[in-house]
Parts: structure tokens; sequence; C-alpha cells
């Protein structure tokens, strides 16, 4: 690694300044507890146990961070969440 | 009253097995939900807009329903959202409407059951879900009024409402459950 060119470095410092947003997903009284743990499960990959836990947060807490990443990734992340009809939103981490 | 299968061996998916009245009931909420979420005409006259799904004049529903359906993506950003909404919303839309579309079609001809697996999963879950909120929404459901709702009298013109809201959220329970993995 030590010998890497800095060209191959660069990118990498781009993407840590841009990695500082989050997507929230809301609590609301209609979404199935099983149902967001599932979403949770299929679109972030994420094992039952975290994606129970968030799920969890998101309805005791009102809210939980689903995901962080770039903009671009976040919108994404957002949009995937709306079409599943779970309530998310995007901003800058603070 | 519908009932849900598991799909023999380690099949993914489930079968609903459904009564007439229930098929009918979930035809006729698919053709008012892809009503409902259709987008609007587009008003530009912009070619390559309308050829990319650019609606410049996307904006937040004066109905709280699709508020709900199509919320704004920035929490604290209005701009950022109205810009979102433009670029975004009727691909959002077009997608909620083929759910619908694509649950009209395994119900047609009113089989008394269905297998939902593979591609046809995710149409189920996401017309039964928008279903619901749309529904929640209207009876103006919250956290605690559940059971304030399910004890109207008959003569309440939201009981139907919530009895169909009660059993869509037997079905989608029930259909989650047989997909989730259990790690």
């Amino acid at each position: 690694m030590s010998v890497a060119p800095a060209e191959v470095e660069r990118p990498q410092v781009v993407e840590d300044t841009d990695r500082p947003w989050i997507t929230l997903v809301w609590n609301d009284p209609v979404n199935l507890m099983s149902y967001v743990t599932y979403v949770f499960m299929e679109y972030f990959h994420y094992d039952r146990a975290k994606a129970e836990l968030l799920m969890l947060d998101v309805h005791e807490k009102g809210r939980a961070v689903v995901s962080n990443g770039t903009r671009d990734e976040m919108e994404r992340d957002v949009t995937a969440m709306h079409g599943y009809g779970l309530w998310a939103t995007m901003q800058k981490d603070s | 009253m519908a009932e849900v299968h598991d799909l023999p061996g380690d099949a993914v998916g489930v079968e609903i097995a459904l009564e007439e009245v229930e098929v009918a009931l979930l035809l006729s909420l698919a053709a008012q939900m892809a009503e409902f979420v259709a987008p609007r005409p587009l008003e530009s006259e912009d070619p390559l807009a309308a050829l990319v799904g650019i609606d410049p004049s996307a904006q937040m529903s004066d109905d709280p329903a699709l508020q709900r359906l199509l919320p704004d993506a920035y929490a604290d950003d209005p701009d950022a959202s109205a810009q979102f909404r433009r670029f975004t919303e009727r691909d959002l839309r077009e997608a909620k409407v083929r759910n619908a579309l694509s649950v009209t079609e395994q119900l047609a001809g009113s089989p008394s059951s269905v297998v939902v697996t593979g591609d046809a999963i995710p149409p189920w879950l996401g017309f039964l879900n928008d279903t619901r909120l749309t529904l929640g929404t209207r009876l103006e459901l919250s956290e605690d009024n559940h059971d304030e709702l399910a004890d109207l009298p008959e003569s309440d013109p939201r009981a139907g409402l919530f009895q169909v809201y009660d059993w869509l959220t037997f079905l989608q329970e029930s259909i989650v459950q047989r997909l989730l993995p259990s790690a």
C-alpha cells in the first residue's frame, strides 16, 4: 500500500469529505414492525439482529439512522425506502 | 378468510388462498390505488424533460395520504426536497402504479389462490403497504386510537374502512412473517 501512487489515494480523500450524509427512517402508526425489519434486511442486506435493532429504534425512539454515505447514495436509499412505503428522509450528518 | 401458506421445499414466497369476495376487494383496491397515485399529465412541453421523467411542476400534494406515499426527501431543506421531487416523484408514482397493476394481473380470472414468489413479491408487499398507508391516513390512525377505531359502530362510515384496513394488515403480516429470513 505504501507504494501506491498519490493519484490513487486522492479519490479516497474526496470520498471522506463527501460522506457525511445519513438516511433516517421515521416511525409511523401504520407500518408493521415485521415489514420494517423485512425491508431493512432485503434492501440493506442487514442481518436479522441488526435489522430488528434498527426497527426497534424507529418504533421506540421515533427514528433511526439506517445508512450513511455520499449524497447520491443517500438519495438512492431514500428513494428506495419511499418505494417500499417507509417514511425516510436524508440530511447532512451533524 | 384468506390463508397464507409457505411454498413447498425451500422456495421463497407464499401461496395466498383467497375467497372470491376477497379477490374482488383486492381488485377494487388495486384499481383505486393505480388511479390515486398515477402521475399527472406532464405540463412541460420540454421533450427532454418528458423523456427522462422530470416533472417541473411536481410539488407536495395537499392530500395527506399522498403526502405520506410521496414524502419530502430532505428533513431540513425544502428547496432540496422540491428539486428532488421534480426529478424523482414521477418514477416513484409509476412504480407504485406498476405494483397495483401487477397484483391486478395476478388476480385476473379470480383465482382461488395465487403464488407470490420472485418478482411478484415486491409488488404485492408494496401495494398492500401503500393501500394500508392510504386507508390509515384516511382513518387518521395514530399510535393510540387503534382500539377506538376497532370498536366503531357499524353505522359509522369509518367502520367499513377500518375493517378493510385490518384485513389488509392481517394479510400483509401473514405474508411478511413467512418471507422474513431467520438470520
